[in-house]
This record gives structure tokens, C-alpha cells and sequence, in this order.
């Protein structure tokens, strides 16, 4: 095999290369031979193209995303911030969180069970990288029509592999999203998260520094699976008919060698044997040695015929673009080296030193004795190119805007409200979860205090002091829709207010942001804005972006999916067995927190009855949402609380449904003489909870609600064995139970 | 001086922490034992805790069986060690012969996580004593591979001895037969359940405390035996 080398290129400068088959544009292409001096090798043009990627490059999405930072508010807790492989935040007590969302949507569309299984991967090993212990995985789940055939196809598998994947590293699966959309039809939407502990003074660095330090492959060995999944999967999009324009092999999983991956790691860093330490996911040994390198603003060696491969055939741009999983790149000091191995050996983890930090400056591959890549690392990893893509407001927002759902039918008997709340519950969307969350293990680490159903996970840190986190992600692609600066902050104040409900006080965001093609100015609008919502959202409500991810070219054939930008925020909470569940307890009395105003547009109702998407989102007010946290924070940590549960999707009628069913428990509901029930019914008001108190301590709470100038309306008692609403409804539990237990299992079983 | 259980941990040991936190829970010190070492270290009484051990590959337990720890364990249990095998560490037990049956996929091919009921059959094991025959119990089960098949003619043993340790009620989560969640061998010093007493020790992170008692049970019975 004839191997293009760096000789060769100075020698035959003139060769013409497949640049643009490998998603370069000619400009990129001429500003390669501008960094290096001479053309690219074939191998160097293959790493230049996969880092140069929109998925890897963020090259469409950076100029937006900077406001991250810029708008970010003070935060003392922050320890990393953006930029590196996740965010970590203080918690107190001497330990660091981490955590971070991303997208796998289309690798999880071609091939749903390791597309899906290889996004828990690779999230988790983003956690492990920053020092920690993962700890816990939620995922965010968006498919097409819940009876579309595709979604037969996709759901399943997609559920199965993130099981069979976190299940088998001992990962609790705490809560996440599921959503159907028929803008979701030909490209679901597979986001994975993970949260992680570790000891403050056990954050670990990406950066190769010290010449002389080894550089050490460690985990699975190297095959062909996914190369140029990055380039060509994540950055193409699908044609109209529904298959991928280039048939790709996706990564296969091994949950094994990663368990094992994490206990090595564990501890080589509890025994200080690693002096940086970066995963591999998309690009692989491209993006860790050039990101290292860069980071440490070193250089770096590589023998690359030293990479244990799986098969041998495999050339350099193959072996540095594979995407196998399950592999870390570590520095280790030479003095360091035996231990480091023997740990790895302990483990049954392969470990092999492939080359070793210089001071050049560069970026050195030698294979089979010739030298294949020489490059500046940061040109690759950090200089690549920036785009302030075109935008445009779509052309049809403002109609879509002005069809507001005001004219809708609505129910005008007690009957039809009774058939639209069973309706309602029964929808795919608002109907109970269960089939989806019990392939999930939701107790391993036994420290899971709360889990899906709930508004948010919560797990316990601290056996001794109870200190906890909780998280909790949302998305409302509608409202996106039909308005992207609100959509993003709706997104922001639901998981802000998910997290509050639990009793844990909002500390930090991550987001993964699922869009369109950014070559669109539409597209690119709703992007920009979402980002401009969000960044000024974070800073009004106090909790920076500590990090994220960005999935462009999401689109069901030529139309872009709704915008659908998720969001995770972080809570800390002193004392778990403080935390406010979301079912009522067998008494007491219900208060509504927060305004009812009539705002259906983007609503469930509007469109599970309808089919209906048009006027404005609910109004966004951050003032008010941090008044409601302060109240439901407050109120749990004085066990004032017996239970809240957060307003959102299906308004005031899916949360009593909810809290009732959780608690086995019926309720009887009076609304305010002049109140219209089917508004107060289903209505998507943001900033709004409801809370059961006990009657002794609920003037208590009433007067913390006057005093943050919180409106609270008194609605009803616990008891019973049905949901009644006083002169209109009345509907048994186990016909409640029914509806929304049923939808699933009649749909996937 | 408190029992000492020892916890094994196997390369894919998932539950192997939990089940440590729950035998402190009742009031005896977790000892760790590693696969690789045919050294139980002294230990009173072993638990095989939950996970993936070796991945499955081959078969669920499969691989286990042949780690230097189980060759130490086998002899130890029939010379009368307490053991207790939980989803993966049952799977282990069955894959050693020390306890009969297999645990095959789960009939609906669904790996399934709920809280689960089960009613406490015999209380005649180093496991059991702490519950009363016809308890009927709350603790979460979760496994992919949990369906219990035997040959008539051990079912019918297993029956007829009275070594049907525990049986799901309210609904069978796996298929397995005669509802099996758990066995003891003849002498009532090995037991396996599929089913996870470990995540319910505590009500703040399980549905119940009620798998508590497994792990005081050995603690009594451990006492009987020295007395």
C-alpha cells in the first residue's frame, strides 16, 4: 500500500484532491494549503475535513453561541466553564458536578439501537473526562406521529439501546423527554445527558503538556466502525426519501468495555497517574490528539502503526478518523507509566503508548516509518472556520402568529369537557410514560431519590448530609416555532421551574440545540434568536450555560424539523429527604401558584384536538418564575410543602391528573366563581405550580406567597376517589388511570 | 464483633456498592472480594450482587462461573456459607450448579424495572427467617434476563421441598415459571432471587424497606449457628 506522505506533498503540489466530496468548501480547502505551506496529505485532508465540520467546528453556531459567555451571570459555583468537554459546577461539601446534554439524532435514525446506545456512550465519557463518576443519564426522545410507521421502527430500538447501554454501565436513568411531531417524522430526535461527581480537587484537564509525557491509548481497539460518521452522518441531510444520502457504518457499543473504562479511569485519577486526559468521540484520534495538543499548546508524536486496530488493513486516515468506541487518550508522565498500566491491567482495559508530547509546536503522525501528518494542532482543533450565516425571519410567521386558536371549538357541556380531559391524558404526549422509563433501571447506586414521573431526578451526593442535585430538561418545539426567543426561554423556565418544584435551588444550564440546515436564513433565524433567548434568560434568571451541544441539519425531507433547542437545568439541594414529591398525600388543601390567563397557542390542546399550531406562546415573565422558585424552594426546605408539581404541557388539567394518580388520591376542585373552567382547564400559562399544603401550615405559605408578590388561588381538597370539578366534572380515578395508562403499550406492544 | 459479608465484585458488578450499603444497613461490616482472587477472606456469609458481569457475553453468568472467587465460593457453600445471589449473582449461582434451573430471556423481550410484589414463600433459609411464610413484600426488580425455567421434574422438587424461597404476586414481570422469583438449594444456606432486596432498604431511595430482611435474616441466622 502506497501511503501519501508529507514528502510526497511537497513534491507533487499539484495533485488534485477530493475536497469537496469530503465536505470542504474551495475557500477551506485553499486555507489549508495556506496554514501548512504546501497541500495537505490525503490523510491531513481527511482530519482537516472531519474537524472543519459543522459537528465538530461549531463553525455555523459560534458567533451566536459566544453569548453564552458574555451574557453569562456571576456565579460563584462555576469551576469550568464552556469550552471544555462539560461544564463543572461547586456544590459544596468539597465536591464538583458535572453534566452536559448531546445529540445522536442521526446515527439513531440509520440505525436505532447502537445510534441510540452509543449516544449514552459518549455523553458518558464526556463526564468521565472532566474526573467524575457518571452517575446519572436522562434522555430527551422526539419522534414523528406516535402511529407513524417510522416511529414503529425507530421508538423501540432507540428505547432498547439506551437501556441495554446505561443499564448495563450501573446507570440510573432519572428522567427525560418523550415527544411525538410529524415535524420529527424522518429525523427523531435522540438526545442523551449525563451528570457526574467527583471530589473538587479531582477535575481532570484535556491539555498535553510536559515534552516527554506519553501518550496512552486506552479501551477498545480501533476498526472502521464510524468513519466519517461525523463529516458525512451528522453533517448531511437526509434525502427526501428518507434514507441518508451516504450509507455510513454506524459505531457499535460495547457497554462492557466502557463499565470497565470508568472504574480504570476512576483510578488512575484517584492515584493522580494522569496528567490530562481526553475522550474519543466524533473524529476520534483526530479530534483527541489535536485537541490535546492544542490545549496544552504543546506538540505531539504519534507512531500510529503502534494503535491497536481490528483490522490491519486500515490506513492512517482511517485509524485517525475511526469513531470505535469506548477509548481514551491519556497523558502520562514516563515516571507515571508502569503504575498507569498496571491499573489498566487490574482492569482488563488495553492500554498502549502511541507517541508523546513535544515542544514543536506540531502535530507529528508517523506511519510504517514515513510521515503522514505535520500540522499546527490548534489549526485543526481551534482556528478552524467562522460563519455569520445569512438569516431571515420565515416568510410565514406572521401568519402563522395571526392564526390564533382563539376561534377554535371548544367544549361547551360538562360531557364534552369530561371527553376532552380523557382525551387529553390518553394523547401521546401527555399520556403516562411507563412503558418507555421501565426498560430503564432507575435504582442502581441507590441513591436515586426521585425519578421519572417526576418534574425533575433527584439523587443524593452525600449519604452522611443528604446533599443532592437535581435535574430536569424541556423543550417545546411549538412554541419555538411560533417563536424562538420565547420558545428557547420557555424551554429554560420550565426545567428551572421542574427543578424548583423538587426544592432544589437552579444553579446551572446546559442545553443541546436540535435545528435545521444552517445554510437556510430561515433556519439560521430561529437559531439565532433561540440562542438570544436563551443567553438573556440564563442572565435574568441567574444560571449560566456551563455547556452544551449544537445539531444542525435536522430536517423531514425539505422541511426543517420545529426548532428544538432542549434545555437542562441543575439544582442543589441541602437535604434530599427534604425534597417535595409530585403526588398528593391523602389530604389536604390545593393551591394554584401563579396567573391564568388564556393562552392556548403552540398548547396541547390546540393541537392534539385540533391539529391546530398558530398565534403566540405563553407570555414569558423571568421575574415572576424566580418568585415561584424562592416560594417552592422555601417552602420545601420548611416542610411547608407536601407536594408540587410544575404547569406546563396540557396546563392545570394534566397536573391534577397526574398528582392524583401518583398518589393514589382524588381531588375536589372549585374554581373562582367567574373563572371559565376549560381556560383554567388548559390554558399553558407559564409560571405556574401547584402545591398541596397541610391546613395548618398553609397560611404560612399563603403569606411567603403575598410577600413575593406571588398570586395563589385556593382550588380545592384531597380525598376520594375521583377528580371532580365542582357543577361540572366528576371522573373516577381508575377511569382516569385507564386513559392515560393504556396509550403505550396499545401503541408499542 | 459484627458478621463480615463479603460483596463480590465481577468485571460488569453493578449492585455491588448497594449491596454493601445494605448489609451495614443491618448492622454487619461489607467486606469487598474481587473476582480474581480464590480468597473469601474469612467471610461469614457472600453476596453475588446484581449487574453484567463479563458483559453476559456468552450467557448471562456464564463467565463468572470460571472466575478464581467462584471455585473458593463453591466449596464454601457446601460446607454450609450462607450465599445469596441476586439477578446477575442467581444467574451466577445457576450457571455454578448451585442452584438448579436457568434464568432465560424475559417473555416479553423487554429489560423491566418496576416495584415489584412478592410473596415470601419459605422462611426456612439462611436468608428468610426474618419474614413469616405468605409475607407478601414490595422491592424492584429489573433485569432483562429474569425468567425462571426448570425441567417438570424439578419444578416438582423444588415445590415438593419447599424451596420456592419467594413468588411474584399481582403480576408476573418476566414469565417465569410457577412465578419464581427466588430459590434456595436443599440446605437453605444458598439462595437466589431475581429481584433487588438491596434497593429497598431505605425509603428515601426504594419503594420500601422491605428487602431489609434478607439481610438481618443471615445476621440471625448466623447467630443460631454460633450459639
Amino acid at each position: 500500500m502506497t501511503v501519501d506522505t508529507v514528502e510526497l506533498a511537497a513534491k507533487d503540489p499539484e495533485l488534485v484532491q477530493p475536497f469537496a466530496a469530503l465536505g470542504l468548501e474551495p475557500d477551506e480547502y485553499a486555507r489549508i494549503g495556506a496554514v501548512l505551506g504546501r497541500r495537505p496529505t490525503q490523510t491531513e485532508l481527511a482530519m482537516y475535513s472531519v474537524m472543519w465540520s459543522e459537528h465538530c467546528s461549531y463553525k455555523s453556531s459560534k458567533v451566536h453561541l459566544k453569548q453564552f459567555r458574555d451574557k453569562a451571570p456571576a456565579s460563584d459555583r462555576l469551576l469550568v466553564g464552556m469550552g471544555e468537554n462539560a461544564g463543572v459546577v461547586d456544590v459544596g461539601a468539597g465536591l464538583a458536578v458535572t453534566f452536559k446534554v448531546e445529540s445522536h439524532n442521526h446515527p439513531s435514525f440509520v440505525e436505532p439501537y447502537q445510534g441510540a446506545a452509543t449516544g449514552v456512550g459518549g455523553i458518558v465519557r464526556d463526564i468521565l473526562t472532566m474526573g467524575a463518576r457518571p452517575i446519572a443519564v436522562m434522555d430527551q426522545l422526539r419522534f414523528g406521529d406516535a402511529d407513524a410507521p417510522d416511529t414503529a421502527r425507530v421508538l423501540p430500538g432507540i428505547v432498547a439501546g439506551i437501556g441495554g447501554y446505561g443499564n448495563c454501565l450501573g446507570l440510573p436513568n432519572i428522567g427525560g423527554e418523550l415527544v411525538f411531531d410529524p415535524s420529527y417524522a424522518g429525523n427523531p430526535l435522540v438526545n442523551a445527558l449525563c451528570v457526574g461527581v467527583m471530589p473538587r480537587e479531582r477535575i481532570q484537564l484535556s491539555a498535553a503538556r510536559g515534552p516527554g509525557n506519553v501518550v496512552v491509548l486506552l479501551g477498545a481497539k480501533t476498526g472502521r466502525d464510524g468513519i466519517g460518521g461525523v463529516s458525512v452522518l451528522a453533517s448531511a441531510t437526509f434525502d427526501a426519501g428518507g434514507g441518508p444520502a451516504h450509507r455510513p457504518s454506524v459505531q457499535v457499543g460495547d457497554p462492557f468495555t466502557e463499565k470497565l473504562l470508568i472504574e480504570c479511569c476512576i483510578e488512575l485519577y484517584d492515584a493522580q497517574l494522569v496528567a490530562g486526559i481526553q475522550d474519543l468521540g466524533g473524529a476520534g484520534l483526530t479530534c483527541a490528539t489535536t485537541e490535546t495538543a492544542s490545549a496544552g499548546g504543546s506538540g505531539m508524536h504519534v507512531d500510529l502503526e503502534r494503535v491497536p486496530l481490528r483490522e490491519a488493513s486500515m490506513e492512517p486516515h482511517e485509524i485517525l478518523a475511526s469513531e470505535s468506541q469506548e477509548r481514551m487518550l491519556a497523558i502520562v508522565t514516563p515516571a507515571d507509566l508502569p503504575a498507569a498500566l498496571a491499573v489498566a491491567q487490574k482492569w482488563g482495559v488495553d492500554a498502549t503508548a502511541i507517541g508523546e508530547v513535544t515542544d514543536t509546536g506540531r502535530l507529528v503522525i508517523d506511519w510504517r516509518g514515513e510521515t503522514v501528518v505535520d500540522v499546527p494542532p490548534a489549526s485543526l482543533a481551534d482556528e478552524g472556520p467562522v460563519y455569520d450565516r445569512p438569516v431571515q425571519r420565515p416568510a410565514d410567521l406572521d401568519l402563522l402568529q395571526a392564526t390564533d386558536p382563539s376561534t377554535l371549538p371548544r367544549p361547551s357541556t360538562p360531557d364534552e369537557l369530561r371527553a376532552t380531559l380523557l382525551r387529553m391524558v390518553a394523547s401521546p404526549n401527555l399520556c403516562d410514560k411507563t412503558w418507555v422509563t421501565e426498560q430503564y433501571d432507575r435504582y442502581v447506586q441507590g441513591n436515586t431519590v426521585l425519578a421519572q414521573p417526576e418534574d425533575a431526578g433527584v439523587i443524593r451526593l452525600d449519604e452522611a448530609s443528604g446533599l443532592g442535585i437535581a435535574l430536569s430538561t424541556d423543550g417545546n418545539g411549538r412554541y419555538t416555532r411560533l417563536d424562538p426567543y420565547a420558545g428557547a426561554q420557555l424551554a429554560l423556565a420550565e426545567a428551572y421551574r421542574n427543578v424548583a418544584a423538587t426544592g432544589a435551588t437552579p444553579i446551572a444550564v446546559t442545553n443541546c440545540l436540535n435545528f435545521g440546515s444552517p445554510e437556510e436564513p430561515e433556519v439560521m433565524w430561529q437559531f439565532a434568536e433561540a440562542v438570544r433567548g436563551l443567553a438573556d434568560g440564563c442572565q435574568a434568571l441567574g444560571t449560566p450555560v456551563t455547556g452544551g451541544n449544537v445539531s444542525f441539519y435536522n430536517s423531514t425531507g425539505a422541511t426543517p424539523i420545529n426548532p428544538t433547542p432542549v434545555v437542562g437545568v441543575l439544582g442543589v439541594i441541602d437535604d434530599v429527604a427534604r425534597r417535595t414529591p409530585m403526588g398528593f398525600p391523602t389530604a389536604g388543601t390545593i393551591l394554584l401558584l401563579g396567573e391564568t390567563h388564556e393562552e392556548l397557542g403552540g398548547s396541547e390542546w390546540a393541537w392534539e384536538e385540533h391539529g391546530h399550531l398558530g398565534g403566540r406562546p405563553p407570555a414569558v415573565d423571568l421575574r415572576r418564575e424566580r418568585a415561584l422558585a424562592e416560594v417552592l424552594i422555601g417552602g420545601s426546605r420548611d416542610g411547608l410543602l407536601l407536594a408540587a408539581h410544575d404547569l406546563s404541557d396540557g396546563g392545570l388539567a394534566q397536573v391534577l391528573v397526574e398528582s392524583c394518580l401518583r398518589g393514589k388520591v382524588g381531588a375536589q376542585i372549585t374554581l373562582p366563581a367567574d373563572a371559565d373552567p376549560f381556560r383554567w382547564l388548559f390554558s399553558e400559562s407559564a409560571g405556574r405550580a401547584v402545591v398541596a399544603v397541610a391546613d395548618a401550615p398553609a397560611a404560612e405559605f399563603t403569606g411567603r406567597c403575598d410577600a413575593a408578590d406571588l398570586p395563589w388561588t385556593s382550588i380545592g381538597t384531597l380525598g376520594g376517589d375521583s377528580l371532580s370539578l365542582e357543577g361540572s366534572l366528576d371522573v373516577p380515578l381508575d377511569e382516569l388511570r385507564t386513559a392515560y395508562e393504556g396509550t403505550l403499550p396499545c401503541l408499542f406492544d | 464483633m459484627s458478621p463480615r459479608i463479603g460483596v463480590v465484585t465481577f468485571p460488569g458488578s453493578l449492585d455491588d456498592r448497594d449491596a454493601a450499603r445494605a448489609v451495614r444497613r443491618a448492622g454487619a461490616d461489607p467486606v469487598a472480594l474481587w473476582h480474581g482472587e480464590a480468597d473469601l477472606l474469612g467471610v461469614d456469609a457472600v453476596v453475588l450482587p446484581g449487574g453484567f458481569s463479563y458483559g453476559d457475553y456468552l450467557r448471562c453468568g456464564a463467565i463468572a462461573r470460571f472466575a478464581p472467587v467462584m471455585t473458593a465460593l463453591v466449596d464454601a457453600a457446601g460446607n454450609g456459607l450462607p450465599v445469596l445471589g441476586i439477578c446477575n449473582g442467581f444467574q451466577i449461582l445457576c450457571e455454578s450448579h448451585l442452584l438448579p434451573g436457568a434464568l432465560t430471556r424475559n417473555q416479553h423481550l423487554h429489560f423491566r424495572n418496576r416495584d415489584q410484589r412478592l410473596r415470601i414463600d419459605a422462611n426456612t433459609t439462611a436468608w428468610t427467617g426474618a419474614y413469616e411464610p405468605g409475607d407478601v413484600i414490595t422491592v424492584p426488580v429489573k433485569n432483562g434476563e429474569g425468567c425462571y425455567v426448570a425441567d417438570p421434574a424439578t419444578l416438582a422438587q423444588l415445590e415438593g421441598e419447599g424451596r420456592i424461597v419467594a413468588r411474584y404476586v399481582e403480576g408476573n414481570p418476566n414469565g417465569s415459571l410457577h412465578d419464581i422469583a427466588g430459590i434456595a438449594n436443599e440446605a437453605g444456606n444458598v439462595v437466589g432471587l431475581m429481584p433487588h432486596p438491596e434497593h429497598a432498604v431505605d425509603q428515601l431511595t426504594g419503594p420500601s424497606e422491605d428487602g431489609l430482611g434478607l439481610f438481618t435474616s443471615v445476621l440471625k441466622h448466623l447467630a443460631r449457628v454460633a450459639a
